[in-house]
């Protein structure tokens, strides 16, 4: 009897390991179908052929993929491209990166575009392999790595900036004068998003009450920090639940639950987004608690790197997607902002100006 | 029963499992309205060589992984933890290394040693409660795993080095990296040097349970373990060694990547391979051979589902249960050939006791 449990038990982890949690996978195609219902690389013909690999998470995260979708869905319209997406799976490896990149170059895909850093290592070498097909890879250091490949691009962005507009927007809203943020995995990149929030929030009124927390403390647990909506929704509930009355999150698909838990949470509970205007996509229910949303214009770069390449000007190295440029920002939907958007916009000028330096790091 | 039938039978189950799985992902592929052609297109056409190359390397990574598994099962102990062995095991070996300590290829050595020592330590933990306080090695081994992801963050953050946007152990010094077999002139990456630790485990594994008294105790108290118990063996020290065992070869299923490709431990250290040697064990039977069977099953499947995706559409989703119902229905077709098998054997028992009975009454009729 022991023994007939242990072996049930082994089997039911084994199968959670191996379908890596089949809920997340359904609801991502049940969102896909709600945000972009038409998939515009079916059938588009034309030049240029876009490749595009995707992030844990894949398109319909309602956020960081799908910002990357939007561009190429525009590339699509507007310049007659063709495309093609490839998924990636928590348990990919380096190797794994590489083939995806080369079987997209194979098929004649080019430019290549890789969405999210952990790209980076695969795309240095698949470039140096393919000198004709130009790769870019979203929030990348590739070339950091392959110095001097003249067909590969970083396109990275200052989320920090964007994320203190948001945080002087959570501040001048709180009327408990405590906020919060929760976080993805414990990485480099989201203690971005949380130091630019944090010294956005104090730039308002150094004695509001900053709640952070991250989903997961392993760095290379993607599925807990970035395809959590249970999590999210738990570590937000907490934060309503102990005073808190603006949260924004850095967490990707887990950021749904943050909106669900502003919904259970009620009246004069808000919620910020991230990477996409979430406004747009979220539930009618949730959308009177989508305060704003930490715009991270992933489609501009990828529609600008089209279009570059089309236009024969690809920029190597480091392309940077700051303030100056309306790299990020934040979003107006649902007018909840309005009334201090005055204020935000100075604190956008004095970023821009140079007036203040938003910190990377918390 | 013949020495035909025990080779046969097995060699049955598997191809019968084999076609069962491909009907049932054909099935779902029609549901889905996938491109079922595209599929079977895809997956039937020889692997280019640079695919092959990389579907050694995981073979011989996954070998490691469901070796692991295996040792525990062996002893009936679920080793469910070794994902956070071999983490843990990766991110001290690549700290080590990069000390630079000792010169070139002594460093790797040490670092291999150091790789199995810390694997050993984190199941044996779950060992160890497990003998002493009886917890169960499932629910310690999981919780382990919590803990090594949280760990290993925690000393990333404090110890660590950022590139870019990734977090990762110090670059180890040059003439510590392993180099690749070239197996084809024209791919520039090989086999893995280190990939030669999956067919020493494999021997040693062999060799310790076929041919040692400690194998002999493994398979007799993971039989039986009051038969054990009578018979002298101390099941408790089994389950410790075995744990231990078990977490030294997890200790090495980072090891030959790490070496050969990233040089650090870090964001390109794969993941999730601890969880896959639950299944290439399950798969291969807790045999020695079966266990490359099932990796080298893992690793083309795998390996496709890139392909499948970008040249036939096909989610990876559909592969990673293609995967799953491979290892459902070899268990189930080793179930019912093992029921076939007992069956026919007790036939034949059958009727050879009736024929010595008709030869007992036969000859006293005679003697009458």
């Amino acid at each position: 009897m022991r023994t007939f449990a242990k072996m049930a038990a082994v089997v039911m982890v084994g199968a959670l390991a191996l379908t890596g949690c089949g809920k997340t996978s359904s609801e991502k195609d049940n969102n896909a179908s709600g945000s972009s219902s038409v998939d515009v690389c079916k059938g588009s013909k034309g030049e240029p052929k876009v490749g595009v690999a995707y992030d844990v998470g894949g398109r319909g995260d309602q956020s960081f993929n799908d910002s990357a979708y939007r561009g190429l869905e525009k590339a699509v319209k507007d310049l007659g491209a063709s495309c093609i997406e490839a998924k990636a799976t928590t348990s990919d490896n380096d190797s794994i990166r590489e083939q995806r990149l080369q079987t997209l170059a194979d098929q004649g895909f080019n430019p290549v575009i890789a969405v999210g850093f952990l790209y980076s290592p695969a795309a240095a070498k698949v470039a140096k392999a393919n000198p004709n097909t130009n790769f870019a890879v979203i929030d990348g250091y590739s070339t950091t790595i392959a110095t001097d490949a003249k067909n590969l691009s970083d396109l990275v962005f200052a989320e920090n900036e964007g994320s203190y507009l948001v945080g002087v927007a959570a501040a001048l809203t709180s009327k408990s004068k405590h906020v919060g943020f929760i976080g993805g995995t414990h990485g480099d990149l989201i203690k971005k998003f949380e130091a630019g929030y944090v010294a956005g929030v104090k730039s308002i009124d150094p004695k509001i009450k900053i709640d952070i927390q991250y989903l997961t403390e392993d760095p290379s647990d993607a599925a807990t920090g970035f395809e959590n909506p249970a999590g999210g929704k738990q570590a937000a509930t907490a934060m309503y639940q102990g005073g808190a009355d603006v949260v924004y999150h850095a967490a990707g698909k887990s950021g749904l639950g943050l909106f669900e838990a502003a919904v259970a949470a009620g009246e004069g509970k808000w919620a910020i987004g991230v990477d996409s205007d979430q406004y747009l996509t979220a539930a009618k229910d949730q959308q009177p608690h989508i305060l704003t949303s930490m715009l991270k214009r992933i489609d501009t770069a990828v529609f600008e790197f089209v279009t570059a390449f089309k236009e024969g000007k690809v920029q190597s190295g480091f392309v940077n997607y700051d303030l100056k440029v309306d790299g990020v920002g934040y979003s107006t939907s649902g007018g909840f902002v309005d009334p201090i958007k005055a204020q935000i916009d100075a604190a956008a000028d004095k970023i821009k100006s140079g007036e203040v330096k938003v910190p990377e790091k918390p | 029963m013949s020495r035909w039938m025990r080779l046969g039978l097995p060699v049955a189950a598997v191809v019968l499992a084999l076609v069962f799985s491909g009907v049932v992902a054909t099935l779902v592929l029609l549901f889905t309205g996938d491109d079922v052609v595209g599929f079977w297109r895809v997956l039937f056409t020889w692997p280019s060589e640079r695919d092959l190359v990389d579907i050694i390397n995981m073979t011989a990574i996954l070998y490691l992984s469901g070796a692991a598994a295996a040792i525990g099962f062996r002893m009936n102990l679920f080793n469910i933890g070794v994902e956070g062995q071999y983490r843990l095991a990766g991110l001290f070996a690549g700290a080590f290394a990069a000390q630079g300590l000792l010169p070139g290829k002594l460093n790797v050595a040490a670092a291999i040693l150091v790789a199995m020592a810390v694997g050993a330590l984190w199941a044996g933990i779950a060992g160890v409660l497990r003998v002493w306080r009886g917890v169960s090695e499932v629910i310690s081994t999981i919780m382990l795993n919590a803990i090594a992801g949280s760990l290993i963050g925690f000393l990333l953050v404090k110890w660590g080095e950022s590139t870019g946007n990734a977090r990762n152990t110090k670059m180890m010094p040059e003439d510590s990296w392993t180099g690749f077999f070239r197996l084809f002139p024209d791919v520039s990456d090989g086999a893995y040097h280190l990939s030669l630790l999956a067919p020493l485990v494999g021997i040693a594994f062999f060799i310790l349970v076929y041919y040692t008294r400690f194998g002999f105790d493994l398979r007799a108290a993971g039989a039986s373990e009051s038969a054990a118990v009578s018979s002298g063996v101390s099941v408790k020290k089994m389950i410790v060694v075995s744990m231990l065992l078990s977490g030294a070869v997890a200790g090495l299923i980072g090891v030959p990547m790490m070496f050969s490709e990233a040089h650090q431990y870090g964001s390109a250290f794969q993941t999730g391979l601890g969880f896959t040697g639950i299944a290439v064990a399950l798969l291969g039977r807790n045999h020695p051979m079966g266990i490359a069977f099932g990796a080298l099953i893992f690793a083309f499947l795998g390996q496709q589902a890139n392909l499948l995706n970008i040249l036939a559409g096909v989610s990876p989703d559909i592969v990673n249960m293609t995967q799953g119902i491979i290892v459902l229905s070899v268990v189930i077709a080793f179930e019912v050939i093992r029921r076939l098998a007992t069956r026919i054997e007790q036939r034949q028992v059958a009727t050879q006791l009736d024929a010595e009975r008709q030869g007992d009454t036969a000859l006293k009729g005679a003697s009458a």
